[in-house]
């Protein structure tokens, strides 16, 4: 029986999917609103960048990043065959592609992090 | 030989047509905005690399009220998210049967949402222990 590249795809969305319905509005709350607006006083330069070197803080800020696009990729890829967009290799590599640059970015930033 | 005109159902708008589908392309366009926020963040990391003041420069900018009220935004789709996607979780994975019955969706739904709830305030809470 030939295996299925499927799952290689949809386990990642699942995970992303899952992490961002269990966690997503609260950091989007943290970061973009309580942050900003003084709320909480925690999103200092020394701060993020003492929890971007610890390995806990590396690998929760590159699975955020990573499985984020990683299911709006997939999603996204999806919805374009829905809107009679031909799905194929093009519009894959696209998708999927994209969420692996940005995923490689993030990883590489982590790295300069020290 | 005459050419045939058979009837082909027009797809143009199709998801507009049931509410079924209307709430099935919301759920799908939350992936954008899920999309749209890891591309925030995967752009405050690289300035975190950067160094202080071009992290500084990223936090000044989510200070400034468009972002603010982007953001408010993004909180929306994100409960959506969170909401729609513990609404379809009883289809999506396999059944679960307790006791001889099968766990109610609404249950699987419920039992979702406290999961976020208690995720989310666990997050809370490490954030501000770390931060001290």
């Amino acid at each position: 029986m030939k295996r299925s590249l499927q799952p290689v795809f949809w386990l990642p969305f699942g995970a992303g999917g899952m992490l961002s319905a269990l966690i997503g509005w609260m950091l989007v709350l943290v970061t973009g609103i309580a942050a900003p607006l003084g709320w909480v006083g925690w999103m200092t330069f020394p701060n993020v960048l003492a929890f971007a070197r610890t390995g806990v803080g590396k690998l929760f800020i590159l699975a955020v990043i990573a499985l984020f696009l990683w299911h709006g990729a997939h999603r996204i890829s999806h919805s374009l065959h829905d809107l009679g967009v031909r799905s194929g290799t093009g519009s894959m590599l696209f998708c999927y592609g994209l969420a692996l640059a940005g995923a490689a970015s993030a990883a590489v930033a982590l790295l300069l992090v020290g | 030989m005459a050419i045939r005109r058979t009837y082909v159902r027009p797809m143009a708008g199709w998801w507009r047509r049931d509410p079924f589908f209307v709430h099935y392309m919301a759920r799908e366009a939350t992936a954008i905005f899920v999309v749209a926020y890891a591309v925030i963040l995967l752009v405050g990391t690289i300035r975190l690399s950067q160094g202080e003041q071009a992290f500084g420069e990223w936090l000044e900018a989510l200070r400034s009220p468009g972002s603010i009220a982007f953001h408010a935004f993004l909180l929306g789709v994100f409960l959506y998210h969170t909401w729609s996607w513990f609404r379809i979780m009883p289809k999506t994975m396999p059944p679960v049967v307790l006791a001889g019955r099968k766990l109610a969706p609404a249950t699987i739904t419920a039992l979702g949402l406290a999961a976020s709830a208690a995720a989310s305030l666990a997050l809370f809470v490490a954030f501000a222990g770390l931060a001290r």
